[in-house]
């Protein structure tokens, strides 16, 4: 059994691939640098990333599919699930080995399983973007707390760049602790050296401006009055909004 | 706040505003209690990437934000700008004869407390409708300046929709139509004599006249922009009405017939209906009614949806020997089981346009069985991955392996027998209504 070790980045994955073909040798393991090796284990090789490669392998690939199976493919690896990184080297090697694109062919699990994690990866960045809430900070940035259980927060930003590009925001994933500013003309990824205090979601009173209060009360009586009593269904709204994104929610606390 | 953004200079022109306070929240409670029975709140429609310096853009489908305790999404601000009215229609919580807490906004007001919460995501937009003031050309032109300040003065660039008030002129209609996304006129009563005998001071031509002025204005628009590319935009996301099911004596043969002939006409996008919820219990001229009649309202939904995205016309769900649609299926199934001769269908070969008829498979299902049958068989194990509902399916389509169950023959008895037997054990005490329209 073949076995590749590489950085655990896309970049790296990527260069995996371009390695394999170079080598003509395709791991059935994909490894981090410390995982211990498995039983059996013939071969080993260590991948040191290099975007060049990457890069070509990519070009290749959006040569080679449409763009939708690219930006798929971003999902999945966004998935951060265990597994989907040999699952996306799957997938590439075969779409590099078919003559066209094979991204229609249901009958290979490889492909609607990527399919599959793909969908529920975008349902997360969609409910991103129902669900952030901005909380306005005395300095005038608006402030969302996120944290999503795949890592779809880059998936948003065309969006909120494009809704928000009036107003200064960071979006920050208080699980995987970064996040994007946001300052009037692009979005750029940031580390806050000293983020304990956005942890719990909240902004501090102080550090709110001075109506952030009012429309946070304002948002909230105006959803009580539109609860249609007769009609009471909990179930049905914890289906659409899941319980875990209620503590971002002002009209949920 | 944080240590990489230290400059705060943004001029915010509405911190000048005066501040909300006790009055406005009082406000809002009101205008929003009053705006909520109308269900219509979609905010699908039109794509407007935001412009610089402009605030917001509208995403094409329509993002809920939340959701109330009973399930709804929560997309617009749907509000009314006042509800005092002058007419009295009966199934109304704001007819005049109604002794209700009665409040306006100022335009002011109502303009900032959109930008807010458009600013902070709880909001894709606004929706706007009032109770008639003095007169509905009064009601319409402060609605217009709510609107067309939020558009102009702010340059807010996410959804509008208006509600054109019954009886309002042309010219007030067309200058509505430049700000607004999409402008709505409630039919509320199918037959005419029913809503005269509702609602006194209304009838078919204040309803009717205001629906063609803004057919007229967007088909003007439509030509205009052929001509100039850059020509604005009139009302972009169309128009839409919606009916009260349950209030009056209308089948739903007479509702759905409405729908049909009006989404003949291209810029009617969506017709809503609205279970009737006893507002006014006192009121002779109306049923006395425990519940909204959810079930029917859900069924009525379906039969729409089967109208705009499945082919069916409207004399395929209910005629004349059935002018009410089934409440214990659904009207797809209902179809399917009065038509076994259509069945089975094969997978592998039957047009697009039969496969949507099967029920268990929805749009994207038989677009994904059309598209994936090109690299081979299609297979039982293949469609439950794509989301096809086997357990209805199965009864109607053979493929490869997959016979139809009882041997390429439809049974209608038993196959609904088997079917709402499933269906009532899973039901939640209480008989929740379905909410999913179609799996797929
Ligand atoms: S005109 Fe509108 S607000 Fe006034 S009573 Fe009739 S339905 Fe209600």
């Amino acid at each position: 059994m073949i076995v590749f070790r590489y950085d655990k980045t896309f970049d790296g994955l990527l260069t995996a691939v371009f390695e394999a073909y170079s080598r003509k040798a395709f791991p059935e393991k994909l490894l981090s640098e410390t995982e211990p090796l498995p039983l059996f284990a013939g071969q080993e090789h260590r991948v040191s990333t290099d975007t060049g490669k990457s890069g070509r392998v990519w070009k290749a690939l959006n040569k080679k599919v449409p763009k939708e199976v690219c930006s798929m493919l971003m999902h999945v690896w966004l998935s951060e699930l265990e597994g989907s990184d040999e699952l996306l080297f799957r997938y590439i090697r075969k779409t590099f080995d078919a003559p066209c694109s094979i991204a229609g062919d249901f009958t290979d699990d490889d492909i609607t399983e990527v399919a599959k994690i793909a969908k529920k990866v975008s349902r997360e960045r969609l409910r991103l973007i129902q669900f952030v809430r901005f909380q306005k900070a005395a300095d005038d940035i608006f402030f969302a707390p996120v944290s999503p259980v795949y890592n779809a927060l880059p998936l948003t930003l065309p969006h909120f760049t494009d809704r928000f590009a009036s107003q200064k925001w960071l979006i920050y994933d208080i699980k995987r602790r970064y996040g994007y500013y946001y300052d009037l003309k692009t979005a750029a990824e940031v580390t806050l050296d000293d983020d304990r205090r956005l942890l719990s979601g909240r902004l501090n009173e102080e550090l709110m401006a001075q109506d952030e209060k009012l429309f946070q009360d304002l948002w909230k009586s105006y959803f009580r009055a539109l609860t249609i009593k007769e009609r009471i269904n909990p179930r049905l709204q914890r289906q659409h909004m899941p319980r875990r994104f209620w503590k971002f929610l002002p009209e949920k606390n | 706040m944080f240590s990489l953004c230290h400059n705060s200079i943004l001029s915010d022109k509405f911190s000048s505003f005066v501040k909300m306070n006790e009055q406005i929240l009082y406000k809002l409670k009101v205008l929003a209690e009053s705006a909520k029975y109308d269900v219509s709140c979609s905010s699908s429609g039109t794509t407007r990437k935001s412009r610089p310096g402009a605030t917001g853009s509208a995403a094409g489908w329509g993002i809920c934000h939340s959701f109330t305790e009973d399930g709804r999404c929560v997309s617009l601000l749907k509000i009314m700008l006042a509800n005092y009215c002058m007419y009295d229609c009966a199934y109304c919580i704001n007819r005049r004869s109604n002794d209700v807490r009665r409040t306006a906004f100022t335009v002011q007001e109502l303009v900032e407390l959109t930008l807010e919460f458009y600013r902070r995501n709880y909001i894709e937009g606004l929706f706007l409708s009032s109770g008639v003031m003095n007169n509905p050309d009064y009601t319409m032109e402060r609605m217009i300046r709510v609107v067309k300040d939020l558009r102009t003065v702010h340059r807010y660039n996410g959804y509008i929709h208006m509600k054109s008030i019954p009886g309002a002129s042309p010219e007030l209609v067309s200058e509505a139509g430049k700000y607004a996304d999409r402008l709505s006129v409630n039919i509320e009563i199918p037959k005419e004599q029913n809503l005269k005998l509702l609602a006194p001071e209304k009838n078919h031509q204040s309803i009717y006249r205001p629906m063609f002025y803004i057919q007229q204005g967007i088909s003007a628009n439509t030509e205009e922009r052929k001509r100039f590319r850059h020509a604005p935009r009139f009302a972009p996301a169309g128009q839409s009405t919606q009916m009260i099911i349950g209030a009056t004596d209308e089948s739903d043969k007479d509702i759905l017939r409405l729908s049909s002939a009006l989404y003949q006409r291209p810029s009617m996008k969506r017709v809503y209906y609205s279970g009737y919820i006893p507002v006014n219990t006192n009121d002779s001229r109306l049923p006395a009614l425990k519940q909204a009649p959810l079930a029917r309202e859900n069924r009525l939904y379906q039969a729409d949806w089967l109208m705009r995205f499945y082919g069916f016309r409207v004399n395929e769900i209910v005629d004349d020997t059935f002018p009410y649609l089934d409440l214990e299926i659904d009207p797809k199934l209902t179809w399917a089981l009065r038509h076994p001769e259509a069945f089975p269908v094969d997978l592998n070969k039957a047009d697009y346009e039969m496969i949507l008829r099967v029920p268990g498979i929805g749009v994207k299902s038989a677009r994904l069985i059309v598209v994936s049958r090109r690299h081979g068989r299609i297979t039982s194990s293949m469609l439950k991955k794509i989301g096809v509902a086997m357990k209805r399916a199965k009864y109607f389509i053979t493929c490869n392996e997959l016979t139809p169950c009882n041997g390429g023959e439809v049974q209608p008895e038993y196959i609904r027998k088997v079917l709402t037997e499933k269906k009532s054990a899973k039901k939640e005490p209480g008989g929740r209504q379905l909410t999913i329209l179609f799996p797929d």
